[in-house]
């Protein structure tokens, strides 16, 4: 018999089941992986570094630019964090907009994730569905911010604008049918928020649609039942958060454990698993889609009946207005001050954490009284669940390395910053 | 005792802060919290204790911090030091203010430059608290590496390594995290400039990509300024602020 050896394999960064540009270098004893060791930082742009070199609202665009597919709740938490050095409460409809954004962006992430994952698998209609309902939420995005995906539209002190009356339509052009438009349009008659409403009616059903392509699904089964198993202790030690340590059975959530903004007033459950398995984590955050859903509901019948300011009214933070500007010498030099040098923020320091999709992303943000961060340090969550990854595979055949990668919830833009 | 947490302590009932304050007070009997107007709890600890009180932290029972989430390398060299002199420079124009590099006008002490900031998670307590390290010398930093106590440091201390040059002792696989194969030096140091030392490009020539010295001048666009605004005196942000909203002085 030919003798056999291990060997060690490289594995991206092209591959498209990378994730991105995930490089790992396997070594296998046939298909059993003995270790994985990950190589990251091909996306490394030092936007920590970046942002000590500008004022603090120049680096919110930054932020969407971290996890690309979860961008609101990027800027979440940086907003919080000045925020908290300055010692501002954004107005309440502010805070109802981001809580809704925030879970817009939820949905967002996990059907990405949940197309990804499926596609890595093997199971392609999944991925067409899922994008079919993110082109309605990214339509919100656009519809608020002017850009599908790197919004830049939360500040210190509120939102940048409230939401628009009217959602934007698609014109008649030589290039659709006029019945076409006329469907795309009928759900775009009403405001932004009409069209959220609209959404989160027909949201659920599309969720049962994947649960029918998946949940009983047996190659789906066989593929993640009891594959990258994680207890619960190792989790908490690993440094997991998100579905990743709430598939293991751990309840921790800081939307309930530690309420930012209004989670506190609103009504929602958290999904657990039980065995720590690629199945589990998947369940969640098929649960957190639907409870993600309950929560827009809730945020859309309060906005609607609650017309207000979304931005507080500090002018030494908040620019004034267009036409305070031309008639009011004082909102003439507030308006170039903010924009030449930005405002100071009071030194100290602080860690403001939101749940985002992937977990506990954090911001610590060091300031020295200047109008510029003196240090920020993005805590992103994929960053602790990839370096367990060499953990969680071992043992495990090299196809179930994909999986892992998958149920990881991977984005590189955030693990590498 | 801060003065945050001294002004609130005649309060009937002690926030979770205190309590936490007074369970490390407990525990650890060396470490004094440092004074923080966000409502967060920050200890310093010197570089050689930094595992035993990690260890502390961890298994007590009225703290559990069972989890790091983030360490964080910190390099204080410019701290506190801004670009333009706002006191003098009006009269001279806005360009000629800025003046990088300017003499600090205290002194860094020594030991004072790098430090490790640990964030410290406990679940089942719903509790978080701050350690900062600082490493004694400036030229080697080095402290102590915790993932023996909490396996996610290591990668958090590998970053660290990579970025600012940290050395951490007894970490099982110190290498380059985030940064290019080859790599020379620490990006993340305040001397260490925002442009870089090398941009690579295409050589026909060779017929392989090659390293260069950087073409473009670092400039800085908006100079770092640090006013005196007497809303965050300190005397004034002791107070715990998140209470109080800031006053619309003029608008």
């Amino acid at each position: 018999m030919a003798e056999i050896r291990n060997y060690t394999m490289n594995f991206g960064p092209q591959h498209p089941a990378a994730h991105g540009v995930l490089r790992l270098v396997l070594e296998l004893d046939g298909e059993v992986i003995q270790k994985a060791d990950p190589h990251v930082g091909l996306l490394h742009r030092a936007t920590e570094k970046l942002a000590e070199s500008k004022p603090f609202n120049q680096s919110i665009g930054y932020m969407d630019r971290l996890d690309y597919v979860s961008m609101m709740c990027n800027e979440h938490a940086y907003v919080m964090a000045i925020e908290k050095l300055l010692g501002l409460e954004p107005p309440l409809r502010a805070q109802y907009i981001r809580v809704m954004f925030d879970e817009i962006t939820r949905i967002l992430n996990h059907l990405m994730w949940l197309g990804a994952h499926a596609i890595d698998i093997g199971a392609m209609t999944v991925f067409l569905y899922c994008f079919r309902e993110r082109e309605d939420l990214m339509d919100c995005y656009e519809a608020v911010s002017g850009t599908r995906m790197h919004a830049t539209y939360y500040r210190p002190g509120g939102v940048y604008r409230d939401l628009p009356e009217l959602m934007p339509q698609y014109p008649y052009s030589q290039w659709r049918s006029k019945k076409e438009v006329d469907r795309l349009n009928a759900r775009r008659s009403g405001g932004l928020l009409d069209f959220i409403a609209d959404f989160t009616k027909r949201f659920p059903a599309n969720v049962d649609q994947y649960e029918t392509l998946l949940t009983d699904n047996r190659i789906w089964k066989q593929r993640t039942v009891n594959i990258g198993v994680v207890s619960p202790e190792r989790a908490m030690q690993l440094g997991f958060s998100g579905p990743m340590l709430r598939g293991s059975g751990v309840e921790w959530d800081l939307r309930k454990k530690q309420p930012y903004d209004v989670y506190d007033q609103l009504d929602f459950d958290i999904p657990v698993g039980r065995n720590g398995d690629c199945y589990d984590r998947y369940l969640v955050r098929v649960e957190e889609l639907r409870q993600a859903n309950r929560i827009i509901e809730q945020c859309v019948a309060w906005l609607k009946a609650n017309p207000g300011p979304v931005m507080i009214d500090d002018r030494k933070v908040r620019p004034p207005r267009r036409e305070e500007m031309k008639g009011d010498m004082e909102s003439l030099i507030h308006h170039f001050k903010l924009m030449t040098e930005g405002y100071c923020v009071p030194a100290g320091e602080v860690y403001a954490a939101v749940e985002a999709p992937k977990g506990e992303l954090g911001v610590y943000l060091v300031s020295d009284g200047a109008n510029k961060p003196y240090r920020l340090k993005v805590r992103p969550p994929g960053f602790a669940h990839l370096a367990s990854l060499d953990e969680m595979v071992r043992g495990h055949m090299l196809a179930d390395v994909v999986a892992v990668i998958g149920t990881q919830d991977i984005v590189f833009g955030e693990i590498d910053r | 005792m801060s003065a945050t947490l001294s002004t609130t302590a005649a309060v009937a009932t002690p926030t979770r802060l205190e309590i936490l304050a007074q369970a490390v007070a407990a525990a650890l009997p060396g470490l004094t919290p440092v004074a923080n107007h966000t409502g967060e709890l920050t200890y310093e600890v010197p570089a050689n204790e930094l595992k035993a009180v990690a260890q502390v932290l961890r298994e007590a029972s009225a703290l559990k911090f069972e989890m790091c989430m983030d360490v964080c390398g910190v390099d204080y060299l410019s701290h506190g030091r801004d670009e333009w002199t706002t006191e003098t420079a009006t009269s001279s124009g806005f360009s000629r203010g800025v003046a990088r590099g300017a003499p600090r006008a205290v002194a860094l002490a020594p030991g004072r430059r790098f430090a490790a900031v640990y964030h410290l998670l406990s679940i089942s307590l719903n509790q978080r608290l701050r350690l900062r390290v600082f490493c004694p010398d400036d030229d080697a930093p080095m402290v102590d590496s915790v993932t023996d106590i909490w396996a996610a440091a290591n990668w958090f201390e590998r970053e660290a390594f990579d970025l600012f040059g940290i050395l951490f002792k007894g970490h099982p696989d110190l290498r380059r995290l985030l940064t290019d194969y080859g790599f020379i030096g620490h990006p993340f140091r305040k001397d260490f400039p925002l442009s870089g030392n090398v941009e690579v490009r295409y050589d026909p020539e060779k017929g392989r990509v090659v390293y260069q010295p950087v073409t473009i001048d670092p400039r800085v666009l908006v100079p770092k300024v640090i006013r005196h605004d007497n809303r965050y005196d300190p005397a004034l942000t002791n107070a715990p602020v998140h209470t109080t909203s800031l006053t619309n002085s003029d608008g």
